[in-house]
């Protein structure tokens, strides 16, 4: 049975989920990326958005402006999280959002903020933009436009949006650092047996 | 056809082919992703493939940009000196790009350096960019489209390696790069490796070798093992879809080369991510055109 978060996200909704589990959304999902993190914490702007209890989704989406100035979601696929690390414990702190959607995975940070603050990070998979935007049912708001298409807080309604991996857990759990250790492990073996096959230099 | 309506003419099919690029991926990639599909036996890994496969039939259908990162848009041409609309590429190429934003509609992606504002029309400064080689004696023009997102531009390294350093510091370099930086960038990646003089060389013709098809060899014996045995390593090292780990990493991995100067082996590593949307079309003299990248197109 598809595992259904909806916003505002409560901490008992969240307890039990661990990494590698899927989920799906249903509420408000807004999009913010590098400059509205950038503008929260090094600027002390306030977020125009209260997203308390709620969902970011790492993302720059394309939209069409309707004639009637309403907004259409044409595609809206993940971006890389990792980008947005360097902000993203003191965003949790600030904001006090719940979920945080993105692209591969995020640092020792967010995770340290995750658990702190009872949040997670989870992963819809890149490129699958069209996907996306029929979870889109719709733009309810868009501020912050003075920042182009890409960087404008989107506020989005959802429905069952997803697939969503959780990434990182409240207990701090952290697949993508785990599954580097494991790269980087097998790594070496291989990079061995190459290196006795491309002797050119002789 | 007159000189306006040619650049006219040439201007509507490049706007429709460029966003066309967005949409619909080309047929080597199609075909590979479908082979990584079905050799995948990890679960979550399946999931990820299969919802894969729903979004590109979902862009087919809705007739929408499949990813939403459409890129700075790059252009690499092989144009003959003689073809007629030679000197007119440049403003084709421009006003192909404000059409295909439009028409895509393409994601508002040119923002201008140090001013840093966003122009809102997807050209700014040198974008679109174009990367030209002349064929002296033709009088044709393959123009190549690449889309390429944030995400898989981000991994792109380049550096010069001592002589001592060899092959095996090429190895070295192209797994650093993708089991540290490629795992953000979507992959099953097509990876492309420029070996050549110096990082400016290495780094073109890395880029290169991510437009040259999925499943082609390097005519260079060595280089053709070199990508045998690179592709197979790095698949080993199981990545996976969205590197979320899986049976494979990469789609491919290419390799193009330039002669070096004997002190210095520059490197370069290129990622295109799953969603390589590039396209190639070929324009005669006559502006009649041949769509090579992708099977049974009409624009």
């Amino acid at each position: 049975m598809k595992k259904i978060l909806t916003t505002p996200i409560t901490d008992e909704a969240l307890a039990d989920l661990n990494v590698g589990d899927i989920v799906y959304l249903t509420g408000h999902l807004v999009t913010c990326r590098d400059v509205a993190h950038r503008r929260l914490i090094e600027l002390k702007q306030q977020l125009p958005v209260d997203v308390r209890g709620g969902a970011i989704f790492h993302a720059g989406p394309i939209v069409r402006e309707k004639d009637d100035g309403s907004f259409e979601m044409v595609s809206i696929g993940p971006t890389t999280s990792m980008r947005m690390e360097k902000f993203e414990r003191q965003f949790i702190e600030e904001t006090g959002v719940k979920m945080i959607i993105g692209k591969g995975g995020m640092g020792e940070e967010t995770a340290a903020g995750c658990l702190e603050n009872n949040a997670v990070h989870a992963v819809f998979p890149g490129g699958c933009a069209v996907v996306a935007a029929t979870k889109v049912e719709a733009i309810e708001a868009a501020e912050w436009r003075d920042l182009g298409m890409p960087e404008t807080l989107w506020v989005n309604r959802v429905k069952e949006f997803g697939p969503l991996i959780i990434s990182i857990d409240t207990k701090g759990n952290n697949i993508f650092e785990e599954n580097k250790k494991t790269f980087n492990e097998r790594k070496g073996a291989i990079l061995e047996r190459i290196h006795e096959k491309v002797k050119f230099i002789k | 056809m007159g000189n306006e309506q040619s650049i006219e003419h040439m201007s509507d099919v490049m706007s429709r082919f460029t966003s066309y690029i967005g949409k619909r991926l080309p047929t080597d990639v199609k075909k590979k992703q479908a082979e990584l599909r079905k050799k995948e036996k990890n679960p979550m890994a399946i999931e990820i493939y299969d919802t894969m496969a729903e979004n590109q039939e979902a862009a087919d259908k809705l007739d929408r940009p499949s990813c939403q990162d459409t890129g700075v848009i790059q252009y690499f041409l092989k144009v003959g000196a003689k073809f007629p609309l030679i000197g007119e590429l440049e403003e084709i190429l421009r006003a192909a790009t404000l059409g295909a934003t439009e028409r895509g509609p393409l994601r508002h992606n040119a923002v201008e350096t140090f001013d840093e504002k966003n122009t809102g029309t997807n050209t700014g400064s040198n974008i679109p960019w174009l990367d030209w080689e002349i064929l002296p004696n033709e009088d044709t023009a393959e123009i190549e489209v690449y889309m390429a997102g944030g995400g898989c531009t981000l991994p792109g390294h380049a550096k010069v390696l001592m002589p001592g350093q060899g092959y095996e510091g090429v190895a070295d370099f192209v797994f650093d790069v993708i089991t540290s930086r490629g795992v953000n960038a979507c992959p099953p990646l097509l990876v492309g490796v420029g070996v050549s003089t110096s990082v400016e060389t290495a780094a073109r013709l890395s880029k290169k070798a991510i437009l040259r098809p999925v499943d082609t060899s390097n005519p260079n014996a060595n280089a053709a093992l070199m990508e045998e045995l690179l592709e197979e390593g790095l698949n080993e090292v199981g990545i996976g879809p969205q590197g979320l780990t899986g049976d494979n990493t990469v789609m491919g991995v290419n390799i193009e080369s330039s002669a070096r100067h004997p002190s210095t082996i520059g490197v370069a590593v290129s990622t295109g991510c799953w969603a390589h949307r590039r396209g190639t079309i070929k324009f005669n003299a006559d502006l009649s055109y041949e769509i090579i990248s992708h099977e049974g197109v009409t624009l």
